[in-house]
């Protein structure tokens, strides 16, 4: 089982300096990603989910504090800037929610995708624009030798967002990081970039890191999923057992606090079950359960003392202490 | 309280060269609805689809090709100067980016002040009292009401918005998106609010979103457009229920949605490729390029919106009445 695994973060601690010190942003955030597998990690803004991706590829804003990531054997976080290229793009990449500012608008679509493969495999220029070809067409972009002498503006979002993935998988990466694939697509054209990687997924046995704060696309594309809050993991668990059994207040709230599209639509403008207040600041001092002062269930303990781990089942684990209360 | 009826709004844009014809942008072209007073009609579609210019040409923030709005009973776009202008403080309108919709120097309390100052509405005593009560109905509390834009958070400036659109208690609110930039957790929050809103000051909605969840929550009839046109048009419960449309049907199974009994009821229909351009929309019916369903008569006829069943209205040679 634990050979499956690709990569591994452990008690990850991130660090921005600002001018009023340094502010910690991720607090000890440990996951693991299986060979083929899609988790996702889900949060809403500011809680830390891109910036653990971004730690594993070496490019975070800050310093890695504690922890390691572990790829392959490898520990990541204290590996070369040298190491750390000829890592990303291969091993491991990344494809981005706006595809028209990570593209580059002064090189064809062809250029951007050989230039990946001329970086890391020694071969001509010629055999690396016949694959960055093969590769349009796996992901479904029509016409791609046409595509392949284009630049971004003259393509669609979606497409653009397709010919990103191209560029992602240009080396046939081990790992791929999607944060918000499909945040800035309408939902058809969403619904065609789920099925993109899906399918890429099942022919090169990809393992995802999907970045997401939309619970439906989780439900779509992932197997299991990561709920984060304030830099913290709070749940893990097999997305089913996250969504029908959600045990921690903040998954609870954030699965309720959206109106959910049904056949037979319940009342009208019944009132929707709210978060109140807002996400604690990052300068904040934060003792206990991060989400405490937003909590309906908190008590003293809560706001004091970082709540422990506890196992709902093999898969599925949650720190909150009204379980271990209840337990 | 508002009726629209075949109002079209073509863009030109710039010549490509001197001698050129300059290209049109078909944007609205033909859309009739009706919103009863204290209802929410709802626009979906995706981005291009010509809900948004439907919202900016009501207010006559853009001026619109041909048609007509009636508000109350009052032909809008054959009003001029002063009457437009007067009528200007019945209407309002919240947009989706509450970061560059407000004013970065003004104060939240000048910025909901200001539809007060300038329809004239109120002694400057009056107009403070007023700007204090907004503030508050919308959840700011008094300590705040001297803060800058940048000072509050996504949330708190929607809230703003809001209370500046009922700053000078207008009957008919447009909402363009007003949830869309915010996250999910505050999504609830505002969503809550403009029903707790529309119920106490009898407010009129137009609600336009592409989110079709928040569309079903908050909607008493909804409208589903594609390029330019509207494609189907009923009640909530019958656009969810028995969606006729290809179309409807294909945005609906494209939800990512939570609830799988749901997806599973809807047959998958997947949408190839992206939608054309409105600036030269397709002949005949405009979705029979990505239409499963498309016929012969498709792409040479243009269908009409006719009605199907009682208040259930779709434009679709494959559906006739």
């Amino acid at each position: 089982m634990n050979d499956d695994i690709l990569l591994q973060i452990k008690d990850l601690c991130l660090d921005f300096p600002t001018r009023q010190g340094k502010v910690r942003v991720l607090h000890d955030v440990s996951l693991s990603l299986r060979k083929g597998e899609t988790l996702g990690l889900v949060g809403e803004s500011g809680c830390g989910k891109t910036m653990t991706a971004l730690s594993i590829m070496g490019l975070q804003p800050g310093k890695i504090a504690k922890g390691e990531i572990i790829y392959r054997g490898e520990n990541l976080a204290n590996a070369s800037e040298k190491r750390l290229q000829d890592i990303r793009g291969k091993e491991i990449s990344m494809i981005f929610q706006e595809a028209m500012t990570s593209l580059d608008p002064v090189f064809t679509i062809g250029n951007q995708i050989a230039e990946v493969i001329l970086r890391h495999e020694n071969t001509s220029k010629e055999l690396a624009s016949e694959r960055a070809l093969a590769i349009l067409r796996s992901v479904g972009i029509p016409a791609p030798d046409q595509r392949l002498r284009e630049y971004p503006h003259q393509l669609s979002g979606g497409m653009r967002q397709r010919a990103m993935i191209a560029m992602a998988l240009a080396c046939k990466p081990s790992i791929l990081i999607a944060d918000e694939p499909t945040t800035a697509l309408d939902v058809t054209i969403q619904s065609q970039i789920f099925d993109v990687l899906k399918q890429i997924q099942q022919e090169m046995n990809t393992s995802i890191l999907l970045i997401t704060h939309d619970m439906g696309t989780i439900v779509e594309l992932a197997h299991r999923v990561i709920v984060m809050y304030a830099g913290r993991k709070v749940e893990e668990g097999l997305v089913k057992e996250v969504i029908q059994n959600p045990i921690h207040p903040y998954t609870q709230g954030l699965l309720k606090c959206i109106p959910n599209l049904e056949a037979d639509p319940g009342p009208l403008r019944a009132e929707l079950t709210e978060i109140p207040g807002v996400v604690p600041a990052l300068t904040d001092r934060i003792l206990g359960c991060p989400f405490s002062d937003r909590c309906s269930l908190s008590n003293m303990r809560c706001g004091q003392e970082m709540p422990k781990i506890s196992f709902i089942t093999n898969t599925h684990r949650v720190f909150c202490w009204q379980v271990i209360g209840a337990q | 309280m508002l009726k629209l009826e075949n109002l079209r709004t073509y863009y030109q844009l710039p010549k490509p060269h001197l001698f050129a014809k300059a290209p049109t942008v078909f944007a609205v072209d033909g859309v009739s609805f009706e919103v009863a007073r204290g209802k929410t009609f709802g626009l979906v579609g995706e981005s291009g689809c010509g809900k948004s210019t439907v919202a900016l040409s009501i207010l006559r923030l853009i001026e619109s090709t041909s048609g007509s709005i009636f508000l109350k009973g009052i032909d809008l776009l054959r009003l001029q100067g002063e009457e437009m202008r007067r009528l200007r403080r019945h209407m309002q309108i919240i947009f989706q980016d509450p970061y560059s919709s407000l004013n970065p120097r003004s104060k939240a309390r000048e910025l909901v002040a200001e539809p007060l100052v300038v329809h004239k509405i109120g002694t400057s005593y009056e107009q403070k009292a007023r700007v204090e009560e907004l503030l508050s109905r919308v959840g700011l509390r008094p300590e705040q009401f001297e803060l800058y834009p940048h000072q509050f958070s996504g949330g708190q400036r929607q809230r703003i918005a809001i209370a500046r659109a009922l700053a000078s208690n207008p009957d008919f609110i447009v909402c363009d998106e007003p949830v869309s930039s915010l996250d999910v957790a505050i999504q609830a929050q505002i969503l809550n609010l403009l029903v707790k809103l529309q119920r106490e000051f009898e407010l009129t909605f137009l609600f336009i979103s592409h989110n079709l969840a928040v569309v079903q929550y908050i909607c008493d009839d909804i409208g589903v457009m594609y390029l330019g046109k509207i494609v189907e048009k009923a009640t909530r419960r019958l656009i969810f229920k028995n969606p006729v449309h290809p179309y409807t049907k294909a945005l609906l199974s494209a939800v990512p949605a939570k609830d799988l009994a749901f997806k599973e009821s809807l047959t998958r229909i997947k949408l190839q490729g992206d939608p054309p351009s409105p600036m030269n929309p397709p002949k005949g019916c405009r979705f029979h390029t990505r239409c499963a369903f498309a016929q012969k008569v498709c792409n040479e006829e243009e269908p009409d919106l006719k009605e199907v069943t009682t208040d259930h209205w779709v434009a679709c040679h494959c559906n006739p009445a």
